[in-house]
């Protein structure tokens, strides 16, 4: 089928809310922590899909470059992240994030 | 053609999205990120953005996700967590509404402004990359060529390097050294024994009836590792590893 | 020479401080001789002073300077500065002069008291607080002054402090002069808060010139100032601490009440005459109306003292009282005039009390005195000079400034000039009654009795040193050492002849109103009497006094009448008056207090706890929030970030 239909940016961003959407989702209702990082992800992705599209319609690299910078962070945010996972969730074999909740008033 | 693609690469990564959120396993959960990546970059090409689909594909697909999953692997997190019901009373209730609302909201903001987006371009869009700009095929901009192959790379090249940017650059490149070094410092293994977390109540949100069985044989079993662990680190380790091998 | 005003009191003030210093170190009688160098050297001082204001026309007899400023705070400025100007200059002169012979007296009178040097410091402090009283040139600098001699009061009152009575002396007096002083604060509020300022001269010149006051305004001010000095000066209902204030050594008694910080109250209203100028009738009516109550309510109370001491106390009560009526009159000459003879005379007869209790070894009742005037013969004869003044004899001083007092209160009114004159007249009874008792008469010790069961409520345990039980004793009093009777040689001189300060015979005798013009600013109400009439007032006035004198030679000396009709006991009493208001303290004044206290504890207190145990229970119920979830954190974030859309979305124009 030949979808003769000319892809605005709109439909980009619609894509991206439902992506985000989902991630939110996600990350409000899994209780597996690592879980929890790829819902974060999936959230950072939609981002950067609403970013290329912006940048693609205005002409504008920055567009591209934030994407790239956002990718960095993520990059060093997982591996913090994940550090921290290991170092908390070390001794449980099968962990769920509601249990270190050490931090309480 | 460019609708095809969008709207298959549209239900990659959704699909992927969805198995994100729905499976039980932690394995399965990665590998529909995986999908989800790959769908996105997809978009990117579809996009123009080339040399960013190409990063997303090599960084997110090609590393980040196979992170997980050696901390998947490492801590033995790959059995199935319930998903019956939540312990944190009004959780899953509240989650819904939010996210309704999120999305609620997104639509509206769609409805109200379709056809009404007018992009106009950033100053900085307006002069190409040899000038310190960002203009996309700033090649072309320049001169009357057609778009080259390599046009997107060469852009982000000069543009990144360019008075606006040059400086993030070097910062990212920081962060990342910084980054390194604290994962290294915060998963070094601790000498001794470390302290029990302490088992006071829950807080009065948390339902505690639903796992509570597999939560407290857990524990048992954690106490009664530490009860057998030895000052020797490498008996631990072998011990711990012995029981995840178990399950 | 008017700039050696600061010396007047900067030397008391070294005094002071090389005594903390040095005092222990330099013993007796070192310290004693420096502490009255200090006094002596600012009496100099202020008659040079004098001087340099006496060279000048009378127009220009005003010498401001200010040190520095002391308090800048907004509108208020108020700096360290001397006013001399004739008003202060005399009370300066005869501050530090019978000042400087009362410590010259206390080197021979302390003698042997362990804490000697102490002795003296505080004396100093005094003299310099009360040196800062009289030279203030704004109402802080005397309000500072006004505290000060307050404090050391207490200090000097409760000097021999091991006695738990003179202890509470000291409180008592330092207690009701803070009822006073309350008043003070207000006056100097409502100064300030309608002419901006609270220096003299800003003052007078809104005054008299600017109108600033209302009379309303005024007349809060003055009845303010009143109670003040009422406080201070031991007018009725505050004379209460004067007579226990004996407990303190005679020296202080001498000096403190009798010279000086109690004349402090007649200065204050005296400087603010302009403000008095400007009140309503009733408060001034109000000040001779309790001064003349006052004199006339001691009078009656010494009449039946026992305690040579206490005599004097109440004799001072009652002589201020005479001051009061003077300046409520509007006659405020006369009660300058009589302040100056009565600080010469009652330090005079104090210091010789002061010279009996000593030769008599600390006995002070005077049932026990009698014919001393053989055994110490210039403590007779000073004291008779001291007596003959205070009684009204011509041709000493007191003779001449209490004609000027009765002389106003004929001006204001007949029937107080009537209750003035049996006031003069029984003054002249029961100083004559002490006279006799003491100097004359058949003597009455070196027996030994022991009949001191019978507590005497005047006589501190502390003074009878030497009455044990069942032991035969012989009392031999001798005369004061030398260090003692100079100065009472020197006060019965000017008791003597201080009359000649403001004789009233002709305008060119009257030097001390002419000296005193400049500060009155024509407030000095004139007299519309005749001068037959004035002839009559002193014609009767001495036959007053001569009858007092009799009357009381024919009951004590001659025995032909019996004490004991006269000296009732309520009158040794007071009248119940102190006795009434300490059970009405005790009792249901106590009730308020502790009503108060209450009050202050539960209810502001409370409220500033009650803020803190708000906040903590506040606290508590929030820390429900912190449930260390991270995903109820997690779901808390998402909701605010989806309110803070919302409502962004809700500005945008559709």
């Amino acid at each position: 089928m030949i979808l003769g239909l000319s892809i605005g940016t709109e439909y980009y961003l619609a894509l991206s809310a439902l992506l985000f959407t989902i991630g939110a989702g996600g990350l409000l209702v899994r209780r597996n922590p690592l879980v929890m990082f790829m819902c974060i992800e999936l959230m950072l992705n939609a981002a950067n899909l609403a970013f290329i599209s912006f940048g693609k319609e205005m002409g504008d690299l920055g567009g591209q470059l934030s994407v790239l910078f956002v990718l960095v962070v993520a990059a060093a945010e997982v591996v913090i992240g994940l550090a921290i996972v290991v170092a908390v969730m070390r001794r449980r074999p099968k962990a769920s994030v509601d249990e270190v909740s050490v931090l309480r008033g | 053609m460019e609708a095809f693609t969008f709207f298959l690469a549209a239900i990659i990564s959704l699909a992927g999205a969805c198995g994100v959120v729905f499976l039980k396993n932690p394995v399965h959960a990665a590998l529909s990120l995986v999908a989800t990546l790959f769908g996105v970059a997809i978009h990117f090409i579809n996009l123009e953005a080339y040399f960013v689909a190409a990063v997303q594909v090599i960084v997110y697909a090609g590393a980040i996700v196979i992170l997980f999953l050696f901390v998947i692997m490492l801590l033995g997190v790959d059995r199935a967590e319930s998903i019956k019901t939540d312990p944190i009373i009004g959780q899953r209730q509240i989650a819904i509404l939010a996210v309704g609302g999120i999305l609620a909201l997104g639509a509206l903001i769609g409805v109200a402004f379709s056809g009404d987006v007018t992009g106009v371009p950033p100053e900085n869009a307006q002069k190409s990359t040899y000038e310190g700009g960002t203009a996309i095929n700033s090649d072309h901009v320049h001169s009357d060529d057609d778009v080259r192959p390599d046009q997107n790379i060469k852009d982000i090249g000069r543009a990144l390097f360019s008075t606006r940017y040059v400086f993030a650059l070097e910062i990212t490149a920081l962060l990342l050294t910084i980054g390194v070094v604290g994962a290294v410092v915060l998963t070094r293994r601790p000498k001794g024994e470390l302290d029990p977390l302490p088992d006071d109540d829950p807080p009065s949100i948390y339902r505690d009836n639903e796992n509570s069985s597999d939560l407290e044989s857990t524990l048992s079993r954690d106490t009664d590792a530490l009860d057998d662990a030895k000052a020797d680190e490498s008996e631990k380790d072998a011990s711990e590893e012995t029981e995840v091998g178990r399950e | 020479m008017t700039n050696l005003v600061w010396l007047i009191p900067g030397l008391p003030l070294i005094g002071f401080t090389l005594l903390l210093l040095f005092g222990r170190r330099l013993g007796e009688p070192q310290a004693g001789w420096l502490a009255t160098a200090t006094v002596s050297g600012s009496f100099l001082a202020a008659t040079a002073v004098f001087f340099g204001l006496a060279s000048k026309p009378p127009e220009e007899r005003v010498y401001e300077i200010t040190l520095f400023e002391w308090i800048p705070s907004g509108e208020l400025s108020i700096g360290l500065g001397f006013l001399a100007d004739p008003l202060s200059i005399t009370m300066a002169l005869f501050v530090t002069g019978v000042g400087a012979l009362i410590h010259m007296y206390a080197i021979g009178y302390m003698h042997g008291d362990p804490k000697f040097s102490k002795f003296f410091l505080y004396l100093n402090l005094f003299v310099f607080a009360m040196l800062m009283l009289v030279l203030g040139d704004n109402l802080l600098i005397t309000f500072l002054g006004w505290e000060g001699v307050g404090a050391c009061s207490y200090f000097l009152i409760s000097f021999w402090h091991e006695e738990p009575a003179n202890a509470t002396a000291g409180k008592k007096a330092f207690v009701t002069n803070r009822v006073g002083d309350w008043g003070f604060m207000v006056a100097m509020f409502l100064l300030f808060f309608n002419i901006g300022s609270l220096k003299y001269s800003d003052i007078f010149s809104s005054v008299i010139e600017a109108d600033a006051l209302t009379q309303t305004t005024a007349t809060a001010i003055v009845a303010m100032l009143f109670i003040g000095a009422a406080g201070k000066s031991a007018q009725f209902p505050l004379y209460l601490w004067l007579p226990d204030a004996m407990a303190g050594p005679t020296p202080v008694s001498a000096l403190i009440h009798a010279a000086t910080m109690v004349t402090s109250g007649v200065y204050l209203l005296t400087r603010m005459n302009p403000v008095l100028a400007e009140a309503a009738g009733w408060s001034i009516d109000m000040i001779w109306i309790v001064g003349l109550f006052t004199a006339l309510f001691a009078a009656t109370a010494a009449i039946a003292q026992n305690d040579i001491k206490k005599v004097l106390a109440y004799s001072t009560v009652s002589q201020l009282g005479f001051m009061f009526v003077a300046v409520g009159s509007g006659l405020y000459v006369a009660a300058i005039f009589h302040m100056i003879t009565h600080a010469f005379f009652k330090a005079l007869l104090f210091l010789g009390a002061g010279s009996v209790i000593h030769g008599m070894h600390h006995e002070q009742d005077m049932r026990k005195y009698g014919a001393l005037r053989k055994v110490m013969p210039i403590t007779a004869f000073t004291f008779i000079i001291g007596w003959l003044a205070i009684a009204g004899i011509p041709p000493f001083s007191g003779f001449w400034s209490k004609d000027e007092v009765l002389l106003a209160a004929w001006n204001e009114n007949k029937i107080a000039w009537a209750m003035l004159l049996i006031a003069a007249i029984m003054t002249a009874f029961y100083m004559s009654r002490l006279v006799f008792m003491t100097f004359f008469g058949e003597k009455k010790w070196g027996i030994s009795e022991h009949e001191e069961t019978k507590a005497d409520e005047e006589t501190e345990a502390d003074e009878e040193t030497d009455t044990g039980d069942g032991q035969e004793h012989e009392i031999t009093p001798h005369e004061s050492p030398t260090v003692m009777w100079i100065p009472l040689v020197i006060l019965s001189g000017l008791a003597a002849v201080a009359g000649l300060l403001n004789l009233p015979f002709s305008y060119d005798t009257k030097h001390l109103e002419h000296w005193l013009e400049p500060i009155l600013f024509g407030n000095e109400v004139h007299v519309t009497a005749s001068g037959q009439t004035k002839w009559f007032l002193a014609i009767v006035a001495i036959v007053g006094a001569t009858t007092g004198v009799l009357a009381a030679a024919f009951v004590y000396l001659k025995n032909r009448l019996s004490a004991n009709k006269i000296e009732h006991s309520i009158l040794e009493e007071a009248w119940r008056f102190d006795s009434t208001v300490s059970n009405f303290m005790g009792g249901p004044g106590r009730k308020s207090f502790e009503a108060t206290t209450l009050f202050d504890q539960k209810i502001i207190d409370g409220a500033v706890n009650g803020v803190g145990k708000v906040t903590q229970r506040i606290g508590t119920r929030l820390r429900s929030f912190q449930t260390g979830l991270i995903r109820s954190y997690a779901l808390g974030m998402f909701i605010g970030a989806v309110a803070v859309i919302a409502y962004f979305v809700s500005r945008m124009g559709f």
